[in-house]
């Protein structure tokens, strides 16, 4: 307990204006103590790391020259431009990011409507809807490796059976990336269900009452009032959405591992490669920057649009 | 108020059950297939037409993992690995959590709009250099290696701070009245007051570090270091050669592997569905 006697003594009481302020005003400085923790590992393993990685992204650090690596300036974003590979996982991770966002979000919003209609044993679809989301990557990359073999795998078993032709899913160029795609979807789906539910859930029932006295027929009430209304929902989802696309790493490290001939050859995957594979690391550190602007122009998107909902709500 | 009935209530229904069936069975088949496979014979391929329910319940895989592969020692660093990280960041996020909601200091809200910020940094950015530098500790290859990193999370901070932020004042003043210094109030009164949120936290956290793949494959060298996430890829590392994997034996790691994370869901299931409605973050 800091009591007023001991703020008194002149030790505290004297001396520069930020002193004095910092002892005055700080009456319960225990909390540095308990935030030490924390912060401390704050400046450990985030900040300092994220000034490293500046630094490191101006050298050219590899393996060998672990402690003189050479000061290059901007050369590696200079090779980066030039860099075909690392502009084909790009053009990946885009790809990726168009493809799973909108599907994801419509195929989890059709769930979440059926869900959302008060129907008996909800709960139980619910839990066996999140089996996939909380199943580690790795699980399922390689329950899906089987499931997608071209002439032992049950989908291509389940197609010839009903008479469509097959599909050699992972190993065309053309079709891995959408397999990817598919598999991301079927694994997100009950964790996007369960946000769109809680906005469902918050639009008011009475509105949609009124609705249908004012002759609202079930189609022009979903696109009239229930869409609209989801709307900070809907752009939460694609903000996350996008940016959670473009860290895509796990899935890909095991399910293709960027193949067949760099289809599904990500950004992330790309840095990975560079760095643990390559021990390129100052070259794979620019490449993370230039992913890190790409991510950081969504979040601030995101700051931007809840500012602006908070700044609303307000008059 | 209860809602209007109508002749087509029935018929929605039916069609909704019929999308909800359908669409659950899209999401378990795959884990029925699992499971199925795991207890094939060992080395078997794949029989054709694929079999979805078992005819054969071998469970010769599941002792194999712990004998052929050192399964058992994969199970104990993940369990090991997990404890630590998950006590960790309880315990530090609650202490931070504490100190930014209940204590006034100088600078408090701008170093917590400083830890906000940085949940806009992606971890590939720090990956690289957190890497250096846990070489630099001569911590490659080591449970610190694995564990330090994990043990604090500013989204663990967030969400315990708005829980903290929940309790009355009045049971704070009451205490300090009696005489409790900040860190029994904090033990006693706080901690168990906000079970719910911790168990979140909790929960979140072990989630993400049991199935967590990328950290791992960097710092477990040697195969005695091995998680289970990262023993179970390495089964199925050479994706070229995949066809020479022993599926059903792999399938059965998989089951191993997942077991723990389902059965704590089943415990935890509310507090992950409001973790997740609540922030809306992936952890």
């Amino acid at each position: 307990m800091q009591n007023k006697a001991f703020l008194e003594q002149p030790f505290f009481t004297t001396g520069p204006g930020w002193w004095r302020r910092f002892w005055t005003r700080s009456n319960e400085r225990v909390g540095y103590l308990f935030i030490l923790p924390s912060l401390l590992h704050l400046i450990a393993f985030l900040l300092i790391p994220l000034l490293f990685s500046l630094y490191l992204s101006f050298t050219d650090w590899r393996g060998t020259n672990f402690y003189n690596a050479p000061f290059i300036g901007l050369s590696n974003y200079e090779f980066m431009l030039g860099d075909r590979r690392w502009w084909n996982a790009m053009g990946n991770s885009a790809y990726f990011t168009a493809l799973s966002v909108p599907l994801g979000m419509i195929i989890s919003l059709g769930i979440a409507l059926v869900m959302n209609q008060k129907l008996r044993g909800v709960y139980f679809f619910r839990t066996l809807f999140f089996m996939p989301v909380i199943s580690s990557w790795v699980a399922v990359s390689v329950i899906w490796i089987t499931l997608l073999d071209p002439q032992a795998g049950m989908v291509n078993y389940f197609l010839k059976s009903i008479g469509l032709p097959t599909v050699n899913w992972l190993g065309d160029p053309a079709s891995a990336m959408p397999s990817l795609v598919m598999i991301t979807i079927w694994k997100g789906a009950g964790f996007n269900m369960v946000i769109w539910l809680a906005g469902l859930q918050a639009i008011p029932q009475e509105l949609y009452e009124a609705a249908a006295i004012d002759g609202a027929n079930a189609r022009q009430s979903f696109f009239r009032l229930t869409l609209p209304l989801l709307t900070p929902t809907t752009f939460f989802m694609a903000i996350t959405g996008v940016i959670s696309s473009f860290q895509v790493f796990s899935s890909v490290y095991v399910i293709t591992g960027g193949g067949p001939r760099g289809a599904t050859d990500v950004a992330v995957h790309r840095i990975y490669l560079r760095a643990f594979e390559s021990f390129d690391m100052g070259y794979a550190s620019a490449l993370a920057w230039v992913l890190f602007f790409v991510i950081f122009v969504f979040t601030l998107l995101q700051v931007w649009y809840m500012r602006r909902r908070e700044e609303q709500a307000l008059f | 108020m209860v809602k209007p009935k109508h002749w087509w209530d029935l018929p929605v229904n039916i069609l909704g059950y019929v999308i909800l069936i359908g669409a659950t069975l899209m999401m378990v088949v795959p884990f029925i297939w699992m499971v199925t496979t795991s207890l094939k014979p060992s080395g078997s391929e794949f029989s054709y037409p694929p079999q979805l329910l078992p005819t054969s319940f071998d469970f010769s895989n599941y002792t194999d993992l712990f004998t052929l592969v050192p399964f058992g020692k994969y199970f104990l660093n993940t369990i090991l690995v997990t404890f630590f990280t998950v006590s960790g960041q309880v315990i530090v996020c609650a202490m931070a959590a504490y100190g930014f909601s209940r204590l006034h200091f100088m600078g408090r809200d701008t170093i917590f709009l400083l830890y906000l910020a940085t949940m806009m940094i992606p971890f590939q950015i720090t990956l690289i250099p957190l890497f250096l530098i846990v070489f630099g500790l001569g911590w490659i290859n080591t449970y610190q290696g694995l564990i330090i990193p994990g043990i604090s999370s500013v989204f663990g901070i967030f969400l315990l701070r708005q829980s903290f932020q929940g309790i009355p004042q009045d049971y704070h003043d009451a205490a300090r009245i009696d005489g409790a210094t900040e860190w029994v109030i904090f033990t006693r009164i706080f901690l168990p007051l906000t079970g719910p949120a911790l168990t979140t936290l909790a929960v979140f956290a072990f989630m993400g570090t049991w199935t967590d793949l990328l950290w791992p494959l960097l710092i477990a060298r040697s195969q005695e270091m091995r998680t289970l996430e990262l023993g179970l890829a390495y089964f199925n590392a050479n994706t070229t050669a995949f066809r020479q994997t022993n599926w059903p034996m792999v399938m059965a790691a998989a089951v191993v592997v997942m077991l723990p994370v389902l059965i704590v869901y089943i415990f935890a299931q509310r507090y992950f569905v409001a973790g997740i409605s609540l922030s809306g973050i992936k952890g």
